[in-house]
């Protein structure tokens, strides 16, 4: 009974939010090759004066990834309350929740059910060993199992947002199972308020 | 045999001038002992100014070089440089071991230039092959490598590979000690650097469209997955899939028509044709687990993708207009990102058997797994266009750098960054 409330919640939220996924560059059509005279007999295309539309060096407006917790209460620093661990780490090649982590992922749980207004991104990560793309989709992975943690616990829907990065961004990088046990890992990051 | 190739130069945009950015640095790590001595004689110049705006010799020995199959002379041994038929003496050549030699010249003929060129078997004495063709002026290095690609087909049986470019991503830290991405393309000797993208989010999957004019690839931009394809020639850039969640792995289908990626829309992240004319999405697998990495048969008829339904990261194909899926690796517990030879015979993917990393290549006729590289964390393979190389990214300790491997083992080479800055992702054009 209970799952299946989870289901449909999360179909709906899905259908919602895949509502209002929008590109960005609308400008053209999808195929824009045949107007785009690279009049180049030999065809293998050294391409001629390359200009670059306007967001070559993007990069702006992107501070807001950065989270802090420093808008959030004083249980977030105190080391002996679960809120202040927001890294959960996990087993190779696996997205599920090691038993240790339940009380962390349950504390910011409950944080976020008494805090509805706050947000929180779960940001996924794998290991550098493999292929970069599996990799990406085993850090949405292990976002999801837990945002599905986090909506057992009645977190809402519109408080969670899962992202995967892959390998593309970790904390350690040697070639050691050290390293790749810091890199196995979902981030907390809170919104600021 | 090493052979540094260095190239610093300037990439103008909107007429600003950016210094030096970084380029890549291809070193030879394994050639075959058996390289065949051919001499390339400095090429006669007519025209303005006392020499050629490009030394075209220079950049057909490196190239020659790269490949690992020759050892071109050095100018200094050659005794006579000439740039005629008629002044060719055998006999200076065999003297120095050479067994092909190559003359040529490059007229400039009003605003274009032309150059002609023959090969000649020094043994034999006799001419094997010439040319003649006419160039404009911002082709200098195209022509050259052209001539690269006919000399190399002549001796060797097989393309050359020589006018191809490669894309990758590089990995940077700025002054700010923030993270810059920058998807780039450059010719298939590191020339030529080309920003196609940058930013502090991951830039990641660049894909070639088969006619070599676009490339898909997926940004991080605003913190959520984005499929873009650019148009090299304008630089035109549309979002093609942005959907909740993962907007993954895109691949162009052989006739450009299509798109395969991965989407994660609908909850696991599954194997998609997105058509690029009406934007019919087509949705090709549907497991629990994950289902990524699609690449396209070069008949455009088959996917083969990662999926992990069976417990590890395998590889399966599925008809590309939809039907069921066959698993085809069973060697090993980790076989991922697989994609096809131009030929179709053969794919080529990361490799794991309870250990490392590694790249591999399966023979589809027998099914045979023939390990390439003994690298830890190899990743990213892509063949050559003629089918006789495989390029990949590697580590070597904390240094993320490209490598290329024959497929048949005998020669190896490294591409790093001059600047020593992390360089991944690596795509070879067709």
């Amino acid at each position: 009974m209970r799952i299946n409330k989870i289901v449909v919640a999360f179909s709906m939220s899905v259908a919602i939010l895949s509502g209002c996924s929008s590109t960005e560059e609308k400008e053209g059509s999808l195929i824009e090759g045949a107007q785009n005279g690279v009049n180049d007999a030999s065809a293998s295309g050294i391409s001629e004066g390359s200009q670059f539309s306007g967001d070559q060096f993007g990069g702006n407006g992107l501070g807001n990834d950065e989270f802090g917790v420093s808008n959030l209460g004083p249980e977030f620093r105190d080391p002996a309350n679960p809120l202040s661990q927001q890294t959960i780490y996990f087993m190779y090649d696996s997205s599920q929740v090691q038993q240790d982590f339940i009380p962390v992922i349950a504390a910011h749980a409950q944080y976020l059910v008494s805090h509805p207004a706050q947000r929180i991104i779960l940001g996924g990560h794998a290991d550098e060993r493999g292929s970069a793309e599996y990799n990406i989709a085993l850090g949405e992975q292990r976002s999801k199992s837990v945002y599905r943690l986090m909506k057992v616990q009645g977190v809402s829907d519109n408080q969670l947002e899962v992202v995967s990065y892959g390998e593309e961004k970790p904390v350690a990088d040697g070639m050691d199972e050290a390293s790749w046990q810091q890199n196995r890992r979902v981030e907390l990051l809170y919104q600021g308020q | 045999m090493h052979v540094l190739l260095r190239t610093i130069l300037f990439i103008s945009l909107f007429g600003f001038h950016i210094p030096s950015q970084a380029e890549l640095i291809i070193e030879i790590t394994k050639g075959v002992e058996t390289a065949v001595p051919i001499a390339i004689v400095p090429f006669g110049w007519q025209g303005e100014g006392g020499r050629s705006p490009l030394n075209v010799s220079a950049v057909i020995q490196a190239d020659l070089n790269r490949s690992g199959l020759f050892k071109t002379l050095a100018e200094r041994d050659m005794l006579t440089k000439p740039t005629l038929a008629e002044k060719v003496r055998y006999r200076n050549w065999q003297a120095l071991g050479q067994e092909y030699l190559v003359i040529g010249k490059v007229n400039e003929v009003a605003d274009k230039y032309q150059v002609q060129f023959q090969l000649f078997d020094v043994y034999k004495g006799e001419q094997i092959f010439g040319r003649r063709f006419t160039f404009s002026t911002n082709e200098f290095r195209r022509a050259a490598h052209h001539i690269s690609d006919l000399v190399y087909e002549k001796l060797t049986g097989k393309k050359g590979v020589f006018s191809t470019r490669i894309a990758y991503v590089t990995k940077t830290t700025q002054p700010n000690k923030r993270k810059l991405f920058k998807l780039l393309v450059a010719d298939a000797d590191g020339y030529n650097p080309k920003i196609i993208d940058s930013s502090i989010q991951p830039l990641m999957s660049p894909s070639w469209s088969a006619d070599g004019k676009k490339i898909a690839y997926v940004s991080f931009k605003n913190k959520r997955s984005a499929i873009k394809i650019q148009t090299l020639a304008s630089g035109k850039r549309i979002t093609v899939a942005a959907y909740k969640g993962l907007n993954q792995a895109p691949a162009f289908s052989p006739d450009g028509s299509r798109l395969a990626l991965t989407l994660s829309k609908d909850g696991s992240p599954d194997i998609y044709i997105l058509n690029l004319k009406n934007r019919m999405l087509l949705k090709l697998t549907q497991s629990f687990g994950i289902d990524t990495e699609p690449s396209w048969s070069p008949d455009g008829k088959s996917i083969v993708y990662t999926s992990n339904r069976g417990g590890k990261p395998q590889l399966y194909t599925v008809p590309s207009t939809g039907g069921r899926s066959t698993r085809l690796t069973f060697e090993g517990d980790y076989n991922a990102r697989g994609s096809f030879s131009q030929d179709g015979k053969s794919i080529t993917m990361v490799h794991a058997n309870q250990g490392d990393y590694r790249i591999a290549v399966m023979d589809l006729a027998t099914r045979t797994i023939n390990v390439l590289t003994a690298g830890r964390d190899d990743e990213s393979p892509s063949f050559s266009p003629n089918g006789d190389m495989v390029l990949y990214a590697s580590r070597r300790g904390r240094k993320h750098m490209l490598s290329a491997v024959s497929v048949d083992g005998s020669t190896q080479q490294k591409l790093a960054l001059d600047s020593g800055e992390d360089v991944r992702q690596p795509a070879w054009s067709p």
